[in-house]
């Protein structure tokens, strides 16, 4: 009914591989960035803006990144708020270094230093992997945040330790700072969000992706078959450093404004992140979206009707938070281990077939 | 087009929002996280002092307050977001009692016109009005603190600490890394060594900080610590039997919880203040006859009379009498957040005012001017006697030292306004 496919004829091979094979699908989809693009920029408010939208943008492109590496290639990695961290101080010594360049450079920039240090630290995935690569992992997360609190060439020799977002800009729009207009930030985040969505979806669907998802499935089968482990488990650190360095940037300069980087991008940020990839779905793009959404949101819909509409005191709704992340993750992980993308695809499934059940 | 799209859901955010009749008083507060011992009784004061204006009083200038308490858990993205969602409701004044938060809002409120007070905490610099036009932190902020403990330390060794040994044993944060500039001046005019010892966050592990201060023995201990730190650091004093009263808190690590776990061995543990401590005001009489008997005490209502419940009080009687003032300036009693900001920059708080308040001799006499937004920097020192489970002053509140700290404070705000194209100047 709602995902009829009578009468909709593939006649080529492209047509037949595209990401969207079936026209509802692919009409929403249109829709949903028509939306993105063209009406919320015209409503955004400050609140919107940098208590909902923003950090969900910025999420989904950690849990993206961090989806190519866990989901994708099987690495699992506890290293993303060290990762972040990365994307942000980058981020923040080009602004300061280079002020006139627009910040779409500096953020990609970012993202690339993020890249290379990202590769630096999954070298020993070469040798090790599993729970004792999430453990080495761990130490580039401990060791990149210790890094940026002890040396003060990172943060520019300021009394505080702390980064500031001096203000920027790109075109002409303002981007950083707090003069910088909601649907400002708002689009912007929105451009690389959706350039990386578009990025890893086409990137796993192809060789790469392929051979990605052969190291994860059975890495010793999969270099039986010709794949070259090196190559892929490295593109897999380097394109998941990119865009959690991205997101780093982002969350920074963007989001925050400022940033402590033990507060900030502390372990707690890998286990958000991965929670995110979890809840969502692992080794989908859709999933990081999902995850990002849920846990962002999730707090704030907890807080609105909590505190605001039931009146109950806001520790208490702060403790049914934790109770209900950490519900929600061991029921997922029981239930639905594929996260709320696997429930989205039954979901569609079932459409497809309704009313005709078999 | 977006212009008038923007009116029209301003518009329709004021019909539908609260009653703008309130003045509203953001509380955001953290009552869970590593930080929520001192976060919970802070709060509980903060809410209890408009409580108590609201039913004896009948409000503030006759409208009444309006507590609107935030959950933020110390995290600054938490903050970002209870900020954000409660600007909109008429907000007067916000003091997130987080150097991290303040340091996000610190560019966010100067530019929404809403004034910003970190009573003693947040960027120490923000005392320089000239640059900060809505960010006050009177009446003492962190350079004072530092100041105060070494001065304390001069009057105790007779004028002369040279060749002294002090460590500083400190938050591994913006929060802790904020005195480490004046001590350093301090100790090359001083002539004592300074030590400077980070413990990471939240503090649980102090182990290797303390085990290099039993070796090093240093004569004194200076502590930067808030949270979970402080009981830990006060229990691993105890434990290399580091003598108590050669140990000195700043205020954040000076309240009940943070050395009753300690107990006995706490005894004569040192902090810095900038109010005093204790019940014995006629302010706790009212509170305990108008919020607490009447059951409208926010919280548990268990820490009236604790040395942070007194901060978060003495916190929110700056906030209603800068709005007291503000309705003053102004003539009416219905003030925005601007009017609020003129409020706390007219702001004269005396000694015949806080007797009248219920509050004599409870904190210093000061005047907040545009040029200086963080008042005189008066420091007390109080101390813990572990018996009677009590803090008590024991030292007048006095000076610290303004040379040291005005060039600093220029150095560091001028650094600010360069960095944010600031013209720096009185409006």
């Amino acid at each position: 009914m709602f995902y009829r496919e009578a009468g909709d004829f593939k006649v080529s091979y492209a047509d037949d591989s595209q990401t969207f094979p079936i026209k509802f699908d692919r009409y929403r989809y249109y829709a949903v960035l028509a939306v993105a693009f063209g009406l919320i920029p015209f409503l955004i408010n400050d609140y919107w803006a940098n208590a909902i939208l923003l950090p969900f943008l910025i999420y989904s492109i950690a849990a993206i990144g961090l989806n190519i590496l866990v989901g994708y290639c099987g690495q699992v990695s506890l290293g993303t708020g060290g990762f972040m961290a990365v994307g942000a101080y980058a981020c923040y010594k080009l602004m300061t270094a280079f002020p006139e360049v627009s910040m779409f450079i500096h953020v990609i920039l970012a993202g690339g230093i993020t890249a290379l240090v990202c590769v630096l630290f999954g070298l020993p995935s070469l040798r090790i992997k599993g729970f004792y690569l999430a453990v080495a992992t761990l130490a580039a997360q401990f060791f990149l945040v210790w890094l940026f609190n002890r040396v003060p060439w990172f943060y520019n020799y300021s009394a505080s330790g702390q980064i500031n977002a001096p203000e920027r800009d790109t075109f002409g729009i303002i981007i950083t700072g707090p003069n910088a207009p909601a649907w400002a930030t708002y689009l912007f985040c929105l451009i690389f969000l959706a350039v990386c969505a578009l990025i890893a979806r086409n990137l796993t669907r192809g060789t790469v992706g392929r051979t990605w998802m052969a190291i994860r499935d059975m890495d010793i089968a999969a270099e039986i078959i010709g794949v070259n482990p090196l190559k892929a488990k490295l593109t897999a650190f380097a394109v998941s450093g990119f865009f959690i360095g991205i997101s780093g940037a982002l969350f920074f300069a963007v989001y925050l404004g400022a940033v402590e980087v033990g507060e900030a991008f502390g372990i707690q940020k890998s286990f958000l992140v991965l929670f995110m990839v979890i809840l969502g779905g692992l080794g989908s793009i859709f999933g990081s979206f999902a995850g990002a959404a849920f846990l962002v949101l999730l707090p704030v819909v907890l807080k609105v009707v909590g505190v605001d509409l039931m009146g109950w005191p806001t520790d208490i709704v702060a403790h049914f938070q934790l109770v209900i992340v950490g519900a929600l993750i061991i029921v997922f992980l029981i239930a639905e281990p594929h996260g709320m993308a696997q429930l989205w695809r039954v979901a569609k499934e079932k459409l497809r077939l309704w009313p005709f059940p078999h | 087009m977006k212009k008038t799209l923007t009116t029209l859901a301003l518009g329709a955010a004021m019909a539908a929002g609260p009653a703008m009749a309130d003045l509203v008083f953001p509380d955001l507060s953290y009552r869970t996280g590593p930080y929520a011992a001192g976060g919970i009784p802070f709060s509980d004061g903060y809410n209890d002092y408009f409580t108590l204006l609201n039913e004896r009083d009948g409000g503030i200038g006759g409208v009444k307050a309006k507590v609107v308490e935030c959950e933020t858990g110390y995290n600054t993205e938490k903050g970002v977001e209870c900020y954000e969602s409660t600007k909109g409701q008429g907000a007067l004044i916000y003091q997130p009692l987080s150097t991290g938060i303040t340091y996000q809002l610190i560019p966010k409120v100067t530019a929404d016109n809403i004034p910003l007070h970190t009573m003693g905490y947040g960027r120490t610099s923000a005392a320089n009005g000239e640059v900060f036009s809505h960010v006050f932190n009177y009446p003492a902020n962190y350079w004072n603190g530092a100041s105060g403990v070494v001065n304390y330390l001069l009057e105790s060794n007779g004028g002369d600490i040279s060749g002294k040994k002090i460590a500083l044993v400190y938050h591994n944060s913006a929060y802790g890394k904020e005195p480490i500039r004046t001590l350093e001046e301090l100790s090359k005019k001083h002539g004592f060594e300074l030590v400077a010892l980070p413990v990471d966050h939240p503090g649980q592990e102090q182990k290797s900080q303390w085990l290099q201060i039993r070796r090093d023995r240093p004569d004194y201990v200076v502590m930067w610590g808030w949270g979970v730190m402080n009981q830990v650091a006060i229990q691993e004093a105890a434990n290399i039997r580091f003598p108590m009263e050669n140990f000195i808190g700043v205020w954040w690590s000076g309240a009940e919880h943070d050395v009753m776990p300690a107990g006995d061995k706490a005894d004569g543990y040192k902090a810095v203040t900038f109010h005093n401590v204790g019940r014995d005001f006629p302010v706790f009489d009212d509170i305990q006859k108008y919020v607490v008997d009447a059951g409208k005490a926010a919280g548990a209502g268990d820490q009236v009379g604790n040395v942070l419940y007194n901060r978060g009080m003495y916190a929110a009687m700056l906030a209603a009498e800068a709005a007291k003032t503000a309705q003053e300036i102004h003539g009416t009693a219905e003030i925005t957040p601007a009017m609020m900001r003129d409020g706390m920059e007219a702001l004269v708080i005396d000694e015949a005012k806080m007797a009248a308040l219920g509050m004599p001799n409870f904190g210093p006499s000061f005047n907040v001017s545009c040029e200086n937004h963080g008042g005189p920097g008066l420091v007390g020192v109080t101390q813990w006697d572990a018996e009677s489970k009590t803090w008590s002053l024991i030292s007048d509140f006095k000076p610290s030292d303004t040379e040291v700290i005005g060039k600093l404070i220029e150095e560091d705000s001028a650094a600010y306004a360069s960095e944010n194209n600031i013209e720096p100047g009185c409006k």
